[in-house]
């Protein structure tokens, strides 16, 4: 695979104010902790299967921060995939639904013990439930939108997925569906791309060169950007996300992301070693920078480590949901 | 009086005016067409999709979530087994999400033989359907229960899978839709679209009065008391002549229509079987995992000891395909004959 446009901007200048800096910074360490926690849940057997985001917070807290956070048209949709931690941190979600669901507990506020960790799922803010199938939501995504375009104001509907998984016709729906012309809709088509599918490397598989390229055949605007950067993701997504606000037309951005854990605890969950930690390489600038110490990083993350092990326990000694629930929510009742 | 595509328009028509239905999609469904079935002709919120089932069934999934309204069309249930898995999401975000949200929308598609469709335009879903829980699946044997069928189909908060059969798509009802004017010519006039350039042609709709079926609730279409018969879609009308017929024989058959495929109104075939004592499930799917074969299964269940003979099934053949040549799909699927004969058989079966 030739080596990817990255079009990054400037490393050696911060080019947001500091204090933006460091809630981001803030939010990585907090989503990668969380990711932590649930891994280490899932090896000590308080839940069955692990699947998270720890190496895209770089990209996915920028994302969850110029959300425009609601419910209805209004406001934008998330519809997610199931690396989306760092998002529903940075919109300030609590960490501690994501260790309920892990352990399947009845108070998992986004299934009820239903779903996998990571499958989120909030009406109050426009979180559209992640489901497992591969890829699926690029075809809801456009529905979203167009009731977002007939509504008018400037929410916008964005879709998150993997690289592999633009392969299944749902991403071709989302391109054909979004750029219809004179139906246009407002959506930011997100590809995260980590260069693999669970065992699957991209290159065997992918003969564009770039992802985003398949969107210029739709007339789409489109982009590959270093997704580990988060001041080059908070700029890239700021720039996508108001140009889809404002000319309430698609765009299909492309970061380029690493995967620190491997594909999910099918795969072992373990560190790998060899893919560029996002959250190292920012420490390092903000260190660098004057931003924050090493100290004060490293506190930071122990606070949010204690914190996580607390959750952790209080959450094992929860409740599960009762057997008779099962039939629960099987249809919605008008209330 | 009405035909069923016309009474699934002026329903249609009736939604969008009073029921909030937002968008009436599917491919060729918008001007000038109106669906290939006419289904969907001269409605202000039809519009034509690109021809992609799952874009189709994401899009009304996107819709519903966002507060609109869709109605989706699959132009033959054959085209929608590529969309299973969108389906049994739609089916499952309640549930799966302890409640947070629902989905208000409806999936109609043509289904079923009876108009020499061939291979890939005679499959039935019902089979299908009934395996996906969290919708609630509908499918009418006449005008005036399909225009009533779709209104509470719009008015539901959950997934509704509409289910028409294509047989009877083109045949007129013996009781007039509420608001229907009285000369069939007149209402053709009204509200089909002319041959031809329909660029100018703007419908002109009848007063229509609000007349829910309401889900789940199946209906006896006639009384008998030696023989239940149990039926739904192209075979219902069949059954419903098969007992007038063999009433001159003597046997007196009660037909039912279950109108609903789920939530089904077991307790109106319970009723029926009790008194009876002897049942035949009529449907086209293919026989082996037919939903049918689920009524018998709780028939024995629950009613054994009531009954006088074994319940019977009778439906389509398990072959791969409904063959073009009429030989093929006569000899696949239940037709009249098929019909009479075993309600006979199983009115005069003795253990
Ligand atoms: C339709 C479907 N097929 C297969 C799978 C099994 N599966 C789960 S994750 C995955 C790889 C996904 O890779 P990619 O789209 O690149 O996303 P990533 O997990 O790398 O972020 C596969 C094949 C699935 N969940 N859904």
């Amino acid at each position: 695979m030739p080596k990817p446009r990255l079009l990054n901007r400037d490393e050696d200048s911060l080019p947001l104010d500091r204090e933006l800096l460091v809630r981001m910074h803030d939010l990585m360490v907090k989503a990668r902790v969380l990711e932590e926690r649930l891994i280490q849940m899932y090896k000590q057997g308080h839940g069955y299967f692990w699947i998270g985001g720890p190496g895209e917070e770089a990209f996915n807290v920028p994302l969850g921060l110029l959300m425009k956070k609601g419910q209805g048209p209004a406001y934008d949709y998330l519809h997610a995939h199931y690396r989306q931690s760092a998002t529903m941190m940075a919109l300030g979600e609590d960490p501690i639904g994501a260790l309920r669901q892990m352990k399947n507990v009845a108070a998992d506020p986004y299934s009820g013990g239903r779903n996998f960790a990571g499958h989120f799922s909030k009406r109050e803010w426009n979180i559209a439930p992640v489901s497992s199938p591969i890829e699926v939501q690029y075809a809801m995504a456009p529905g979203t939108a167009l009731a977002q375009k007939r509504h008018g104001g400037d929410g916008i509907s964005i879709v998150t997925g993997g690289d592999a998984g633009t392969a299944e016709g749902d991403f071709a729906s989302c391109l054909v569906w979004s750029s219809r012309p004179g139906n246009e809709l407002p959506i930011l088509i997100i590809v995260t791309n980590n260069k693999w599918g669970i065992s699957t490397p991209g290159e065997t598989q992918h003969g564009e060169t770039h992802i985003a390229d398949r969107g210029k055949a739709f007339n789409i605007r489109t982009k590959t950007i270093d997704g580990n950067d988060p001041i080059n993701s908070y700029l890239e997504l700021k720039e996508a996300m108001e140009y889809v606000r404002k000319e309430r037309k698609p765009f299909l951005l492309e970061a380029m992301v690493s995967r620190l854990y491997g594909h999910s605890s099918a795969s072992g969950a373990n560190f790998v070693g060899n893919e560029q930690d996002c959250l190292a390489v920012f420490e390092e600038r903000l260190e660098k920078h004057g931003i924050l110490t090493r100290k004060e990083m490293d506190e930071l993350r122990n606070r949010y480590t204690e914190d996580m092990a607390a959750m952790a326990r209080q959450v094992r000694e929860e409740p599960l949901p009762a057997p008779e629930t099962i039939w629960n929510h099987i249809f919605a009742e008008r209330k | 009086m009405a035909n069923m595509a016309q009474a699934v328009r002026m329903a249609l028509h009736y939604a969008e005016e009073h029921l909030g239905v937002t968008d009436i999609f599917g491919e060729d469904v918008g001007a000038p067409l109106g669906g290939v079935f006419t289904a969907t002709q001269g409605l202000k919120t039809a519009w034509n999709s690109p021809l992609d089932e799952r874009g189709i069934i994401g899009m009304a999934i996107g819709l519903a979530m966002a507060g609109s309204k869709p109605v989706a069309e699959i132009q033959f249930a054959d085209y929608i087994f590529n969309t299973i898995d969108l389906l049994k999401i739609a089916g499952n975000t309640c549930w799966a999400t302890n409640g947070d949200w629902n989905l208000p929308m409806v999936v109609k598609t043509p289904v079923g033989s009876g108009i020499r469709g061939s291979i890939y335009h005679s499959h039935s879903f019902d089979a299908t359907a009934t395996h996906i829980p969290g919708w609630k699946i509908v499918i009418p044997s006449n005008p005036l229960d399909a225009y009533g069928l779709m209104i509470s189909a719009c008015q539901e908060i959950n997934p509704v899978m509409y289910l028409e059969p294509k047989a009877l798509l083109r045949i007129k009802g013996e009781e007039r839709i509420p608001g229907e004017p009285e000369d069939d010519k007149l209402l053709s006039k009204m509200i089909d679209a002319p041959l031809g350039d329909r660029s100018q042609w703007k419908p002109q709709w009848p007063q229509l009065e609000a007349y829910a079926v309401p889900i789940g609730k199946g209906k006896v279409v006639r009384a008998g008391s030696q023989v239940t018969v149990v039926s739904y879609g192209r075979t219902l009308p069949l059954c419903k002549k098969a007992a007038d017929d063999l009433a001159a024989e003597g046997v007196d058959a009660e037909v039912i229509d279950m109108r609903t495929l789920w939530p089904y109104d077991w307790e109106l075939i319970k009723g029926s079987v009790e008194k009876t004592g002897r049942v035949l499930y009529v449907n086209e799917d293919t026989e082996v995992t037919n939903f049918g074969e689920h009524l018998v299964r709780r028939t024995v269940e629950e009613l054994f000891y009531k009954l006088m003979a074994p319940p019977r099934l009778l439906a389509g053949k398990f072959v791969p395909g409904i063959g073009l040549a009429d030989t093929l799909e006569m000899a696949s699927v239940p037709q009249q004959g098929d019909v009479t004969a075993a309600i006979r058989s199983l009115a005069s079966e003795q253990p």
